[in-house]
């Protein structure tokens, strides 16, 4: 058992390599679908009918859709629309794509919750549209949907496992592979466990640090 | 798309939809057990509970079933993909319901408690009782949300080779070269399910609120 932990050892090039494309992907898409989905928020909550609608029925159907089929969607229906891309870009834009819908959703949550009275003043003191979302909206909402993000960005380091399916070098690909090479299946995807498990350890420890500091601003 | 192609992804919406009924069988009371351990602070399980829950809840369902289809045989134990399936499935299911089920006890009114102690209820009768017909009301939202997850994250076990809705999708998508009418039709699949799972909540939860305008009148 040790031989085969210190086999692993001897691949660390590769083991970290697939660490690293897992942590490049996840932030990545952790930034960019929660740019995306702040501006999807709004879309969600428009007073405009068939936006409304159309926001909302984006939404649902990615919280239908297990991640698995939306990759499958991505990496094979794309072509057929005439775009094509690589694996590491079909991945990530699925990610993106999947879970841009999860954060406007719990963007939307943090905004029911927000006291009108402090859109109104905002709006009193002349903020209007974007300025009105970036500057009074926007910074108690993520501060407020601060833990439900956190989760939903280990959900995004979960998701990305599925990726091997379609061949992207992440660390659950990387560690199949030296699996299949070594036969030391127990050693290859412990190491892969506990990687994740630290990464997500990571997260847990950077979203309560910025609520500290968050906490702490108020104050 | 011929009547067979259907036939066969509604085969595998057959597959998806036992697997996840017998993972959240097993794992909806396993949970309550580790949540159970975790509430009466049992001495050294209550740490090991925490580091599995930690664990399990970062882990990418994917690199579990592979850990535990391709490590087990290493160690004499070689599952067939369906229990291996059941068993990866269950291990994740049962972690995240501990949380459900904890923060659910936690949330539990402690005088009630006492007052069953003040009336000499022997311990088994405190708990079947007293504490968990509300302990199950207050967990039933997290506990169907979880499953929803949990049916959403099946797709993982076809890395094993089990057919289910996404995996068969995606072979009638490589027999007739058209991949996007097969994985719309397992989208709506997928929709179908969570929400009649919806609305199986829904409706104990209104037949529960009955129960207790009941009792309250009989009051």
């Amino acid at each position: 058992m040790i031989h085969d932990f210190a086999t692993i050892w001897a691949q660390r090039a590769d083991v970290l390599s697939g660490l690293l494309n897992t942590v490049i992907l996840l932030v990545s898409s952790a930034l960019a679908s929660l740019v995306l989905g702040a501006l999807l928020t709004p879309m969600l909550m428009s007073k405009r009918k068939p936006i409304a609608r159309a926001a909302t029925a984006y939404v649902d159907a990615m919280r239908c859709a297990p991640f698995l089929l939306f990759v499958y969607l991505i990496y094979f229906g794309l072509p057929t629309l005439g775009i094509s891309l690589s694996n590491w870009w079909a991945g990530a834009i699925a990610l993106i794509l999947y879970n841009t819908a999860y954060m406007a959703e719990l963007l939307r949550g943090a905004w029911h919750e927000l006291p009108v009275t402090l859109i109104e003043s905002g709006k009193a003191y002349g903020f209007s549209g974007f300025t009105l979302l970036r500057r009074i909206i926007l910074p108690p909402i993520f501060l407020r949907a601060m833990p439900m993000i956190g989760n939903q960005i280990i959900q995004i380091v979960k998701d990305s496992a599925f990726l091997t399916v379609i061949a992207v070098n992440e660390l659950t690909h990387e560690m199949t592979g030296i699996q299949s090479t070594y036969f030391i299946p127990f050693a290859a995807f412990v190491t892969a466990v506990l990687l994740y498990w630290c990464v997500c350890l990571a997260i847990e420890a950077g979203t309560g640090a910025l609520n500290k500091l968050a906490e702490e601003r108020r104050a | 798309m011929t009547a067979f192609d259907y036939w066969s992804i509604t085969r595998g919406a057959l597959s998806t939809i036992s697997l996840s009924l017998a993972s959240i069988v097993l794992g909806v009371p396993l949970g309550l057990a580790l949540a159970l351990i975790r509430w009466a602070r049992v001495p050294v399980l209550d740490r090991a509970v925490y580091s599995y829950v930690s664990i399990v809840r970062s882990c990418p369902t994917v690199t579990l079933t592979l850990l535990i289809f391709f490590a087990l045989p290493q160690f004499g134990l070689s599952l067939d993909p369906v229990p291996a399936a059941i068993v990866a499935l269950t291990i994740s299911t049962s972690a995240f319901n501990c949380e459900v089920w904890r923060s659910a006890l936690i949330e539990f009114p402690r005088d009630q408690y006492d007052a069953a102690l003040s009336f000499a209820m022997p311990r088994l009768t405190r708990m079947r009782r007293i504490v968990l017909p509300q302990v199950w009301r207050a967990s039933l939202p997290g506990l169907v949300n979880e499953m929803t997850l949990q049916i959403k994250s099946t797709p993982a076990v076809a890395v094993i080779g089990i057919v289910e809705i996404t995996r068969a999708a995606l072979r009638v998508g490589s027999n007739t070269y058209e991949p996007l009418p097969p994985f719309v039709f397992a989208l709506v699949l997928y929709g179908v399910i969570v929400y009649v799972l919806l609305r199986v909540q829904r409706s104990i939860e209104s037949r529960m609120r009955h129960g207790e305008a009941r009792q309250g009148e009989a009051a």
